[in-house]
């Protein structure tokens, strides 16, 4: 292989025994590491039969947090999604003070732990909370239901679309947009037919991770969901109470759905950067990937 | 930058993001800093430095410390790898890196308690060399290590791609053995990438609850993660505690951000003066 590069001197790391002895060692402890959780998930899942990987999944509490894991997908993720053009909107086209610390608060729930967001939204819906014995003397119920799941997934996922679409949308300029506002186009009519095809993969790329996260979370969703089971157990929620009920292939059962679902994400996240989307998602140092010609924006 | 013509929808979007920012980020985090201030200082102080607390906050600081250390040097070399080597399975492998991103943690915690429990595959292997993993601080760094582990790679990989080659030429021309230039050259180039990654790594890892709850064994003093600690309190009903410690996470997380945007800021400039 390295031979059909020959016209090129040897760089660091070249020579064989170094790239053999790295490339090994770091395939065996990826195949330990992040290789082998996969694989076990499916083997445990598996273990007692197809009959009772079948049983497990038809389960009434199973189904219902499928249902109740979908029911937050569907309401969070196209609520983030719009939440996360208007914001790549606002933020890219147009220039006002505060745009950096918004930025900032943005990416705030990336980097707090799920925990912390569970139970900050227990100060605000909850019985000792700001808004909960108002909430309570009027009969609404938001948390240990499904308003509360949908609120802490929307919290946690708050910045996936976004973070995707903001540094795109820098890069792309205003121009195409302008030229189209002056040929008289209304804003929607411009943001339709010029803004969305440019962004659509970057689109895409978000909603799918979002929906990801959404589907899978935990920590947030723990605390707010009151895990009542067969009413408020979404799938990761229901895989724990499975687990510590000591059903454990019922619990690898219902985790390995969920390993679909990151398997499916994945590839849905390698067909989408092969069409130019998530570089500019990446957790850092991303605006350097920007041509350079551009000069540097802020 | 020039700008004569405004594109409509200024006041639509901006007002959906300030509404969902106030609404969904700002209101939760504002209502449990004030749950947690209106605790008085003497309480506050009591709650968050209660010894049981104290060994929760050195037990994941210690262990995110642990796992962030070995996803430095595995991180880098994984990069490194998938940049600079081509060989069977490169795209599988690069693909699958972001598995602990896409797999919930949840599923992730049972999968790898399967592996390194005394029956597992891993942890009857593990055993007659005296080493447990689950049900211990190590894997609770496990745990950790699998969650952060994308950070690090996805930092410096696209840094490793933009390497210019004809930096190391000039040094091996100048007669540098391979680790000489390594270490001189490349590594300091990349340290800001590192670093920024490290730290994100690190900020995870504090954060962390769902893989981490399943494989510690949730010991008070020796397996007890704060995140955990918080969630504890809530279920005793005891929400003034609750609050205080889930407020030294959000502290400590605000620290960390301030921490990551400032080497990501250091970087960025670092990387537009070497790019011209």
């Amino acid at each position: 292989m390295s031979r059909a590069r020959h016209a090129k001197p040897p760089r660091v790391g070249d020579s064989p025994a170094i790239r053999r002895a790295l490339i090994a060692s770091v395939l065996v402890v990826g195949a330990f590491l992040i290789f082998a959780p996969l694989v076990v998930i499916l083997y445990q899942a598996f273990s007692k039969g197809f009959g009772f990987f079948a049983e497990t999944i038809s389960d009434p509490d199973t189904r219902h947090a499928i249902f109740l894991t979908v029911a937050t997908a569907l309401i969070a993720v196209p609520i983030n999604t719009a939440f996360g053009i208007a914001a790549a909107w606002a933020i890219t086209k147009f220039d006002f003070r505060g745009k950096r610390l918004l930025l900032v608060v943005i990416e705030i729930p990336f980097s707090i732990s799920p925990i912390v967001a569970g139970v900050a939204y227990l100060f605000v819906y909850g019985l000792q909370g700001l808004f909960g014995p108002a909430l309570d003397t009027a009969g609404i119920k938001i948390l240990f239901a499904l308003p509360g799941i949908v609120l802490a997934s929307m919290f946690v996922t708050a910045p996936f679309v976004a973070r995707e679409l903001i540094p795109l949308m820098q890069a792309q300029g205003r121009d195409l947009e302008e030229a189209a506002t002056s040929l008289g186009a209304s804003g929607w009519r411009t943001f339709f037919s010029v803004t969305l095809p440019n962004i659509r993969w970057a689109l895409l790329y978000g909603v799918v991770l979002c929906n990801a996260r959404v589907m899978g979370e935990f920590g947030a969703v723990s605390v707010v969901s009151g895990n009542i089971r067969g009413q408020t157990n979404t799938l990761p929620l229901h895989i724990e109470l499975l687990y510590h009920d000591y059903n454990t292939v019922g619990a690898f059962a219902a985790a390995s759905i969920l390993t679909v679902l990151a398997i499916v994400t994945i590839i849905a996240k390698v067909l989408l950067e092969r069409q130019g989307a998530g570089r500019g998602g990446r957790p850092a140092l991303a605006a350097p990937k920007a041509p350079p010609s551009q000069g540097h924006a802020p | 930058m020039s700008r004569r013509r405004v594109l409509p929808g200024l006041h639509l979007s901006l007002g959906i993001t300030l509404f969902y920012v106030a609404f969904i980020v700002a209101l939760p985090l504002g209502a449990l800093i004030f749950k947690a201030a209106s605790l008085g200082p003497e309480d506050y102080w009591r709650i968050v430095s209660s010894p049981r607390a104290v060994a929760s906050y050195r037990v994941t600081v210690l262990c995110a410390l642990g796992a962030t250390a070995f996803n430095l040097v595995f991180g880098m070399a994984l990069a490194w790898v998938l940049v600079r080597y081509r060989f069977p399975g490169r795209r599988l492998v690069d693909a699958i890196v972001d598995l602990p991103f896409a797999l919930p943690t949840a599923v992730a915690g049972i999968a790898l308690t399967a592996l390194f429990a005394q029956n597992g595959w891993f942890g009857s292997a593990l055993a007659p060399l005296g080493i447990t993993v689950a049900y211990t601080p190590l894997g609770i760094i496990v745990a950790m290590i699998f969650t952060s582990l994308p950070f690090i790679v996805r930092t410096v990989q696209p840094v490793l791609e933009d390497l210019d080659p004809a930096l190391e030429e000039a040094a091996q021309t100048l007669g540098g053995s391979d680790g000489a230039i390594f270490m001189r050259i490349i590594l300091p180039l990349l340290a800001p990438a590192l670093l920024a990654g490290v730290s994100l790594s690190f900020a995870r890892s504090l954060g962390e609850f769902g893989a981490i709850i399943f494989i510690a064994g949730n010991q008070p003093f020796e397996t007890e993660i704060t995140a955990l600690l918080a969630f504890i309190r809530l279920e005793e009903y005891d929400y003034q505690a609750a609050a205080a410690i889930a407020s030294v996470l959000l502290i400590t997380a605000f620290v960390m951000l301030a921490v990551t945007n400032l080497i990501q800021a250091r970087a960025l400039r670092y990387m537009d003066r070497s790019r011209s």
